[in-house]
């Protein structure tokens, strides 16, 4: 609250003036991460008790034979079977034994549970068993805190629903002081505009539904980066974006078409090993899909047991930091190799309020890369760079085809405090033939959250295929998702116009993924079988080259996204000169990554660089947060928006 | 500085051929049709050298494609020198003695051509859903009764498909327009590493993979050497009995380390089944170098040099090394215990060093129904792989894993899931209390599954367990794990092998086996029996019979 008495004062504007207080907050995310939560128990469907335990089955990494993997949030013994059964459709097979949920309420009170989460098999097909446990516990337990599965996550897949169910519980208690406590506050500070939160989804939410469905608060940091990318992406008129943040320690990726991150439903939360895929707890909910990858300027250089260079995902962090900041590391560091390459000046980092140890730098570096791999410091430095960006580019790429995009069609955003300093090199890697730097590249998250919009997401499973496609049961499911994501929505939009986004998630009988494919707006009829079936080939045929003729579709679930408008852009567009050619005054001695030599190369402050400025590549561009570096195959021009776009240079083959 | 540079660009040049490699092994992921694909990535990918020596190789699911598929492509360039490829070549073979061990599994390799030259090759493997035979259970006679053989064979010659081979393909399948998918996702496979390994080669103006493969596999070779090396010399030998079929299985494995080389002979172990559950002998080395991997150098990259260093023998005529035309579907069932054998002699020559013996086998339930007799009564035809797993070894310093997968890396089915594609409606899916074997560090614990059919009719189950008369082992006086049990509701117990029926009105019974223990249990922490006892996983009586442990 300090902070926003202070950024009032300083802004000079009275706390009545505020329309309203977007915040992004990773406490959710860290009690998941740190295991502080409430005291949570688990009910779940007789027979059923370790859903939880048996997760996927597998080992997060194949050749270790030593891993443990992540005990459950909620104990064994916190985990209450009752007697009941629905079937695949929504059908009671044994009605519910209500003496076996009222037994209970005494365990509950003996064991000091602060929070219940209730997961039953198919609830999503029909959620009046977990309602009627709901209601029986509450009568018990009035002041118990209660997710129902059916709520947090209406999807197929128990151990998803249920880890998604459980994680929401166990954060529920604590959020709901904290953001309770957080709204008194600012309306004692007189700020009467409503408190919105930032999602892992990329849009902002209502207080209500946070503190029902605080999960979806996870990861909204992150999330916040790619929103603003999709604004950048949606002024540029770029359809097809890599948005490539890197900060500190990590690196993140997220594909944006059409200036809309690429959004997924599921997620992975408190990984045990770091970056490794399936060592955390899996969570279906709306997310901007991104991947993360130990990489960052902190990420510590080391030689392996095969004499090669390694980077990450082990960082020094800010404290102590590199070498090169002088607080005590000693690591070596990406910062520190950019350093020594002269990519980075001693002098003026982080906006001037720090002064770097090129001699520690060279120091780190000479004894944990050069000295190992009997190379010069130089060639250590370069090295280093090299494999961080080959790491970063890989990621990327294995991502992309993931998801079935083609990254030399790319256009890249690049920020975050060291994203502009290795974007060239990467996009030389992957084949990107431009890339742009937005305004204040280094503090993106915290812009972005300013971009969103208020909107929600919801599934439903309700498994069909083509051929008994049911129009009936589909309009049906629309309308009650339409009444349900809309008055979400109202509490923190207001009583504006909102925008429905329909979809639903298809694949071939038996096939591995489902593919999004949109679903008309309006009323659904039976013609919509034949739409859907157009709509589905077209996009299979998009992401694999191929459709299968003759091939019976099934339909796993359906998604609604209910958003208000965006808000206004504020940033107004800067009248470009015309075209000039500068060329920078002082000059600075930089390494080329393709020769390992020497580089005479111009450095441009970037206030300098008005709109229309072009310039040629190598060179350097500097502010407060960071660096751009322009590789020697690169050109570029500052754009009407201020952006720095740089293009590879048509002579140059790629 | 140059000759820095060009080993930081050898560097760079090994990460990116694993960054193919991974890139080749999604586009077959998403684009495959097979069920056990896509919920456990039966798959592989690689790049390989014209002398077919493998550079790298995606890190997929299965051990049995991992180390199968270096020696799948020597074979193949001895019936297509590379040199006498043209651009837009491919071939096929499903042969279980060149590919990966069974029918289903295909493997394609691709020439690949930079500027009109060949300069490498790559490879990739899918298990295809069925190639018609007696479909997927161990009962077939022969190989021949297992489904289609194809031989090594052109699928594209000179860019035009096969189409004879296409239609005979589909022709010999129950899923004949999966089966086109899936043989067209390879294809997508290859082509993606071919483009890309063109890519790479011409961002380093390489005109050929000679001097990068030397640098690899040179290079993980010795880092091989090297871990071997820091194991004792010697030999040592450990025997394994398991189920088998129509007999039990003596497995005996003698192993023996000197000079950076280790050499395991499968010598004096049972003959070949007469049933599909035979494995070749590549099959079996995969196995078993997976298993010794894990242990020894889990971390040096995959590829001809760091598998140099291991060589794998068994007998013609055994089950690890069955000839043509032995029926061999059902492969992995003794495939999937050779590193428990292998790792038996490592503990030997360092004990401390692996985990006790584990489930190791899948315990999966291929259900059917209404198929053949069943088709005309009204029954929903369907087939479902419920894949499942019991508990490992307990680790010299940790317990075992509850109901997970070693060495198959497989991801388990979620009940919900098999609800909505399969008229199935399953009763119980929990940990198997009582089961981990007991020790100062604990087995992991198997599961109980109960499940019937949701239309009243009959299903049918294509058996293929192990370890229901021979448990799993314990270690150093750990306890042996709890035996598997397979069962119908009426307490009649079913054959851990072959094709059986579960009558309408009954449920199947399905008790995953434990790991077993490691160390003497009166030395395990009370705290870990209070933390058992707790969780309703260990019972009282039990914690005293094996613990001596009163509450």
């Amino acid at each position: 609250m300090t902070g926003v008495r202070l950024a009032l004062e300083k802004a000079g504007i009275s706390a009545d003036a505020v329309l309203s207080v977007i915040h992004g907050t990773t406490l959710a995310t860290n009690a998941l991460i740190e295991r502080r939560g409430a005291r949570t128990a688990l009910v779940c469907t007789r027979g059923f008790r370790d859903t939880l335990r048996l997760a996927y089955e597998n080992r997060y990494d194949q050749y270790d034979i030593w891993l443990n993997k992540p005990e459950p949030l909620v104990p064994r013994h916190l985990t209450w079977p009752v007697t009941e059964r629905m079937d695949v459709n929504g059908t009671p097979l044994l009605e519910l034994d209500e003496t076996s949920v009222l037994e209970l309420a005494g365990k509950i009170r003996d064991e000091g549970i602060e929070s219940v989460a209730i997961g039953l098999l198919h609830a999503y097909a029909n959620p009046r068993h977990e309602e009627r446990v709901r209601d029986l516990l509450l009568r018990e337990c009035p002041d118990l805190s209660i997710t129902l599965s059916s709520e947090a996550c209406p999807e197929v897949r128990e151990y998803e629903r249920l880890t998604t169910t459980v994680c929401n519980a166990y954060v529920r208690p604590l959020m709901a002081r904290y953001l309770g406590a957080l709204a008194a506050e600012l309306a004692g500070a007189g700020i009467s505009g409503p408190l919105l939160l930032m999602t892992s989804g990329g849009s902002i939410c209502s207080l209500e539904t946070a503190v029902s469905l605080p999960v979806r608060l996870v990861e909204s940091g992150p999330s916040a980066g790619a929103v603003l990318a999709a604004r950048v992406a949606g002024r540029c008129g770029e359809s097809r974006v890599l948005s490539y943040d890197m900060g500190g320690t990590t690196a993140k990726i997220c594909m944006i078409d059409d200036a809309r991150p690429q959004t997924a439903r599921i997620f992975e939360i408190a990984r045990a090993a770091r970056f490794m895929k399936g060592s955390g707890m899996t969570v279906r909910l709306p997310v901007i899909e991104m991947i993360e990858i130990g990489a960052g300027g902190g990420s510590i250089a080391g030689v392996d047991g095969l004499g090669r260079i390694s980077v990450g995902p082990r960082s020094a962090g800010s404290e102590p930091g590199p070498s090169c900041y002088a607080r005590g590391g000693t690591d070596a560091t990406v910062t520190d190799a950019d350093l020594v390459l002269g990519r980075l000046e001693a002098t003026g980092f982080a906006g001037g309020s720090m002064t770097l140890d090129a001699d520690a730098a060279r120091q780190a570096i000479r004894q944990d890369i050069a000295v190992p791999l009997s190379m010069d410091v130089m060639a250590g430095a370069l090295g280093m760079s090299e494999v961080v960006d080959e790491n970063m580019a890989s990621a990327a790429q294995v991502h992309a085809v993931e998801r079935g995009k083609v990254l030399r069609q790319c256009t890249m955003i690049a920020f975050g405090g060291a994203g502009p300093l290795h974007a060239c090199r990467m996009a030389e890697k992957l084949g990107i033939r431009r890339v742009v730097i937005p305004l204040h590249p280094g503090v993106g998250s915290a812009v972005g959250m300013l971009r969103a919009p208020v909107a929600f997401e919801v599934v439903r499973s309700r498994y069909m295929t083509l051929a008994t496609f049911d129009a009936a049961a589909v309009a049906g499911i629309y309308s009650s998702m339409a009444e349900e994501a809309s008055a979400i929505v109202r509490q923190g939009a207001g009583d504006v116009p909102l925008e429905e986004r329909r979809s639903c998630f298809m694949r071939y009988l038996g096939q591995g993924h489902e593919i999004e494919v949109p679903v008309s707006g309006g009323t659904i009829d039976d013609g919509e079988r034949k739409v859907l079936q157009a709509a589905y080939d077209d996009e299979y045929a998009r992401q694999y080259s191929r459709s299968v003729p003759g091939m019976d579709v099934e339909i796993l679930g359906w998604k609604l996204v209910v958003a208000a408008p965006l808000p206004d852009d504020p940033e107004t567009l800067m009248t470009a000169a015309k075209d000039e050619g500068v060329t920078g005054s002082p000059r600075r001695h930089v390494v080329d990554p393709a020769t390992g030599q020497m580089m005479d190369v111009p450095v441009f402050g970037r206030e300098s660089l008005a709109p229309g400025a072009v310039f040629e590549g190598p060179c350097i561009i500097t502010e407060g947060q960071t660096t751009t570096v322009v590789t020697a195959s690169f050109h570029g021009r500052i754009d009407r928006h201020g952006y720095i776009v740089l293009e590879v240079r048509e002579a140059t083959p790629s | 500085m140059s000759d820095a540079l060009e080993r930081i660009h050898l560097q760079i040049m090994w990460d990116r051929l694993i960054s193919v490699v991974e890139e080749q092994g999604q586009t077959l992921m998403r684009a495959a049709f097979s069920p056990i694909v896509r919920e456990s990535g039966d798959i592989s990918a690689g790049i390989f050298d014209l002398e077919g020596r493998m550079m790298a190789q995606a890190v997929t699911g299965t051990p049995g494609h991992i180390n199968t598929m270096a020696a799948s492509v020597r074979h193949l360039i001895r019936h297509f020198p590379p040199g006498e490829a043209f651009p837009g070549d491919l071939w096929i073979t499903n042969d279980p003695w060149i590919g990966a061990g069974h029918l289903n599994d295909f493997v394609l390799v691709k020439p690949c051509f930079l500027d009109g030259r060949v300069v490498g090759l790559n490879a990739c493997t899918s298990h295809l859903a069925d190639i018609g035979g007696r479909s997927f259970g161990p009962d077939a006679a022969d190989v021949h009764e297992e489904g289609m053989f194809i031989p090594p064979m052109k699928l594209i010659e000179g860019g035009e498909i096969n189409r004879t081979l296409m239609t005979l393909l589909r022709a010999n399948s129950r899923v004949p327009v999966q089966n086109e998918g899936d043989l067209y996702a390879l294809i997508a496979c290859c082509e993606v590493g071919e483009e890309r390994l063109g890519d790479m080669m011409r961002e380093f103006a390489l005109t050929s993979l000679t001097g990068l493969s030397d640098h690899i596999i040179n290079t993980s070779r010795e880092a091989t050497r090297e871990r071997l090396r820091s194991w004792p010399s010697g030999t040592w030998s450990n025997e394994m009995m398991v189920d088998g079929y129509e007999f039990e299985i003596r497995i005996a494995a003698r192993l023996t380390i000197a000079e950076g080389a280790l050499a395991i002979d499968f010598a004096d172990s049972s003959p070949a089944s007469r049933y599909g559950i035979n494995c070749p002998l590549t099959y079996s080395q995969a196995y078993t170098v997976f298993g010794l991997k894990c242990v020894i150098a889990p971390d040096i990259p995959n590829n001809a040099g760091a598998l140099e260093p291991f060589s794998v023998l068994a007998p013609e005529g055994s089950i690890m090394n069955a000839s043509k035309p032995a029926p061999v579907t059902m492969r992995h069932i003794v495939g999937q215990l050779l590193p428990d054998a292998a790792l038996g002699c490592l503990h030997r020559a360092r004990p401390g060093s692996v985990p006790a013996e584990g489930t190791s086998v899948l315990w999966d339930l291929p259900l059917r129904g209404g198929f053949g007799i069943y088709h005309s009564s009204g029954q929903t035809r369907f087939a479902l792989e419920m894949v499942h797993n019991g508990g490992t070894g307990a680790r010299p310093s940790s317990d075992g894993l509850d109901a997970t997968a070693f060495p198959s890396g497989v991801i388990g089915t979620q009940v919900e899931l098999a609800e909505s594609v399969a008229p199935l409606i399953v009763w119980r899916r929990e940990l198997r209390p009582d089961s981990g074997g007991a020790g100062r560090y604990r087995g992991g614990h198997g599961q109980i599954i109960e499940v019937g059919s949701s239309e009243n009719a009959t299903l049918q189950l294509a058996a293929a367990l192990d370890r229901i008369t021979y448990p799993p082992r314990g270690r150093e006086g750990g306890h042996d794990g709890a035996r598997g049990i397979l069962r119908l509701s009426s307490g009649r117990p079913l054959n851990g092998k072959g094709e059986q029926d579960i009558p309408p009105d009954e449920t199947l019974r399905m008790e995953s086996p434990g790991g077993g223990g490691y160390g003497d249990p009166s030395a395990r922490d009370p705290a870990l029996i209070a933390a058992d006892l707790k969780s309703g996983l260990v019972t009282p009586a039990a914690a005293k019979r094996d613990y001596g442990y009163r509450h």
